[in-house]
């Protein structure tokens, strides 16, 4: 399966602005659907950017936010051609993880 | 025989004594800044994304109350016709950054995302909300220890004709 997530990852030397977007459903939990049953949550709660192995960026998200959530950030450092390792978890236990060159 | 004991005695009331202040000492650490850090740099901060309003989940995520600081921004429309994205940013010109979070004070849960800004990163995040309806939405920003804040209504447009 083709992964959930892009990024692109773009240094300008000094420091390297990340933007990323991820498939998910992001339910909260107080949407009903078209027999007015509940859809249960389903969200990520943790994402978390890795560079050099260290973590540069984490986001601790709750059900409020959007469907196929957006994220956008920036960091010193990062050089072109190195690697940045981007993974997420969600309330079910579902991950994705994937590795991204910065450009 | 009895200098020995009486001895004893009151080595263990010095004992018991030092014990009584070490145990004092240990409290008012663990109610002075320690909670604050466990909650910015600990794992998902479940607890504060159950809180109903946000005043409970700024309490739950830092055990503090943030004080209003211009120097704090935040980006977000004045009204969104789409109340399932919007899009808000924060960035600040506060040095020593270890959190930004947003809330959203009337959605059903008020606490919506908490980003941890390790060293090096900027403090700066853009990224996109769901909010039920018009509201305030308030950005919290954790610097050297201490909460900044900043708030901005947001208009939500049910239908899509005005607000």
């Amino acid at each position: 399966m083709a992964s959930t997530i892009r990024v692109r990852a773009i240094s300008s030397g000094e420091t390297t602005e990340v933007q990323a977007l991820i498939q998910h459903p992001m339910d909260s939990g107080f949407v009903k659907d078209a027999s007015g049953a509940l859809i249960p949550p389903h969200f990520i709660r943790e994402l978390t950017f890795e560079y050099d192995g260290k973590a540069v960026f984490v986001a601790d998200w709750g059900p409020a936010v959007s469907k196929d959530p957006y994220v956008k950030f920036s960091f010193k450092g990062g050089k072109k051609g190195d690697d940045l390792k981007i993974s997420w978890v969600d309330n079910k236990g579902e991950s994705d993880t994937t590795t991204a060159k910065i450009q | 025989m009895t200098t020995p004991h009486g001895f004893s005695a009151t080595r263990r009331l010095v004992l018991q004594g030092a014990g009584v202040v070490a145990l004092i000492g240990l409290g008012n650490m663990a109610s002075g800044p320690t909670p604050a850090l466990a909650a910015a740099n600990d794992k998902y901060p479940e607890d504060a994304f159950k809180q109903k309003s946000d005043a409970d989940a700024i309490k739950s995520l830092y055990g503090k109350t943030p004080e209003p600081s211009d120097k704090v921004k935040m980006d977000a429309p004045e009204i969104a016709e789409n109340g399932a994205v919007v899009p808000i940013s924060v960035t600040t010109s506060l040095a020593d950054v270890t959190s930004i979070s947003i809330l959203i004070a009337e959605n059903p849960n008020a606490l919506a995302a908490s980003y941890k800004i390790p060293a090096g990163t900027m403090p700066s995040v853009a990224n996109r909300l769901k909010m039920a309806k018009t509201t305030n939405v308030i950005a919290i920003v954790e610097a050297g220890g201490k909460l900044y804040s900043t708030t901005k209504e947001v208009k939500v447009t049910v239908g899509g004709c005005g607000g």
